[in-house]
């Protein structure tokens, strides 16, 4: 492992339960690892593969996509539907050559302050095991 | 209740045979119009019609191994939006399966529609069929000739047009649904049938009871069974040699399938083959427009978000040392097969429109089975069934967003 190597996430939250969750871990002062970049969606239903697949390809060492728990969806089922597609979009990507791993799916409520930073922490671990996204200096994409 | 009855061909004529039968929805006011393939006057390409005037129906034949669009979409152009017409579409297996998935995706619509689905068993590509055409061969001909010996391989030494070294798409070679109703495939209102059967004499037709009734079609014992001698299931059963062949037939597709999926599986193995894989793609949207599936009005790759500025290509170079123009292909087939691959059909369209010869059918179909899989659904085999990007179930996928371990 490359003790420099600190993997870039891209996160994408819904605003009602990940974004505030991660909004309660920075109020809560509860301290956590500064690998993510936080795109705020109303919905982690509303999130289309195109971007997470276009994360990945320019660079991004990590997806972490955050919704609300099963049964809690702010507009009913869009996290169902998440759900889908995220399994859609890994078996995609591992058929393709790429480590499905770098793209999480994680239910964090809007409470959940230290299951956030917990998740952010264990994140950036796990992918400072599998190392940088290969594709990082490709530029025939 | 459905029928199935023999067309007797006579003088050995099975497309006149076909036309009149064709010609009979339209005479006797069961329908308004017919969409069938029909010869171009050039002889050299066979093309989606729509036939209004039963006096047109000379040159339609839905036999001719060549399909230079999926006739899928002309289903949806002519049914999309409210029309009041009462229409017939003639269409292969991979067709009738993607009518299947646009009336589910609500780009189609069965209002007023009989569906007639027609053995294939197989399809030339667009300049092969006009070589073959220009060489002399008439491949109707001999798709039929292939039917009535049983032999299913277009590629059998002993064709003309296989001597010649033409061989059906690479889509059709691995194609395990080539018989409308059959298994994992729609069951059409009527299916014309001449695998089986020896469509020199006859053909076999299957309807249900009441189109059965308004075309005067009876129920037969058999494909005459004195001539052909073969057993016969009950009455109104399609025949066993039918059954045996269509089998045999799906057999040899599925062993192909199998063979050219486990070769793309060993290939793309890692980020470099994959690269490697799309490197000559020069995102032409030519597979997108061919497929029947990508049915977006507006699909974002033909969007403004699409069109950067001039200093982000800099950029981009400055970031990764270098990029290669045009951008975003990987980017392009990714999410193109994120958006459809449950519901690819397998027509292989896509890569029959390719440039650079890029074997997308290949991929699409190979990826489109396993992500399939997960939701257990076969696209184009039931209206019932909804398409996996458009619903969910509560109970499925649990593990899928929660902690590890």
């Amino acid at each position: 492992m490359n003790d420099d190597f600190e993997p870039r996430i891209i996160g994408f939250f819904c605003n009602w339960c990940t974004y505030a969750g991660a909004d309660l871990a920075g109020t809560s002062r509860i301290q956590y690892p500064p690998n993510v970049r936080v795109i705020r969606l109303m919905c982690s239903g509303a999130l289309d593969p195109v971007y997470v697949i276009k994360a990945l390809l320019e660079g991004a060492d990590g997806v972490l996509i955050g919704g609300c728990h099963p049964g809690d969806c702010h507009y009913q089922s869009g996290n169902y539907k998440a759900r889908r597609r995220v399994a859609i979009l890994q078996s995609i990507l591992k058929q393709m050559g790429f480590e499905p791993e770098r793209v999480w799916l994680r239910w964090i409520s809007a409470s959940e302050g230290r299951y956030f930073a917990d998740t952010v922490t264990e994140m950036v671990a796990k992918l400072k095991e599998l190392g940088p996204n290969p594709l990082k200096g490709v530029g025939a994409i | 209740m459905s029928v199935t009855a023999y067309l007797e061909v006579a003088e050995g004529d099975t497309l006149g045979t076909l036309q009149r039968f064709l010609g009979q929805l339209l005479t006797a006011d069961i329908v308004d119009a017919l969409l069938v393939p029909q010869k171009l006057p050039t002889g050299d390409n066979v093309v989606p019609t729509l036939i209004r005037d039963p006096a047109k129906l000379a040159g339609v034949d839905p036999i001719a191994p060549v399909m230079p669009v999926i006739a899928a979409q002309a289903v949806s152009n002519v049914t999309a939006t409210e029309h009041g017409e009462r229409l017939a579409a003639v269409l292969r297996s991979c067709e009738l399966r993607a009518v299947i998935e646009l009336v589910k995706l609500q780009q189609a619509s069965l209002e007023d529609v009989i569906l007639i689905g027609v053995d294939c068993l197989g399809t030339y590509e667009v300049r092969d069929y006009a070589r073959l055409i220009e060489a002399g061969v008439d491949p109707t001909t001999e798709v039929l000739a292939v039917a009535a010996e049983g032999q299913l391989d277009l590629l059998a030494a002993d064709l003309e047009s296989a001597a010649k070294g033409y061989q059906i798409r690479a889509a059709c070679r691995m194609c395990e649904k080539p018989v409308p109703g059959g298994p994992d495939v729609y069951r059409p209102d009527i299916t014309i049938g001449f695998l089986g059967v020896d469509p020199s004499h006859q053909i076999l037709i299957e309807a249900s009871d009441t189109l059965a009734e308004k075309l005067g079609l009876e129920a037969a014992e058999g494909p005459s069974a004195s001539r052909r001698g073969e057993p016969v299931e009950p009455s109104g059963q399609a025949p066993v040699r039918r059954k045996e062949i269509i089998e045999r037939l799906i057999a040899e597709r599925t062993a192909e399938r199998d063979r050219v999926f486990a070769a793309f599986r060993e290939r793309v193995t890692g980020m470099d083959n994959l690269l490697a894989e799309f490197s000559t793609c020069i995102r032409c949207y030519n597979c997108m427009g061919a497929c029947p599936i990508c049915y977006c009005k507006e699909c974002i790759f033909r969007t403004p978000t699409f069109d950067h500025a001039s200093p982000q290509y800099f950029r981009w170079a400055e970031r990764k040392g270098s990029i290669r123009l045009p951008t975003d292909t990987l980017l392009f087939h990714l999410t193109r097969l994120n958006h459809m691959a449950t519901s690819c059909v397998g027509c292989g369209m896509c890569e029959s429109a390719c440039p650079s010869e890029l074997p997308v059918a290949l991929i699409f179909r190979a990826v489109g089975q396993e992500t399939q899989a997960i939701f257990d659904y076969h696209p184009g085999r039931s209206l019932e069934e909804e398409v996996p990007v458009s619903t969910f179930r509560e109970d499925e996928l649990t593990e899928l967003g929660e902690r590890e371990g």
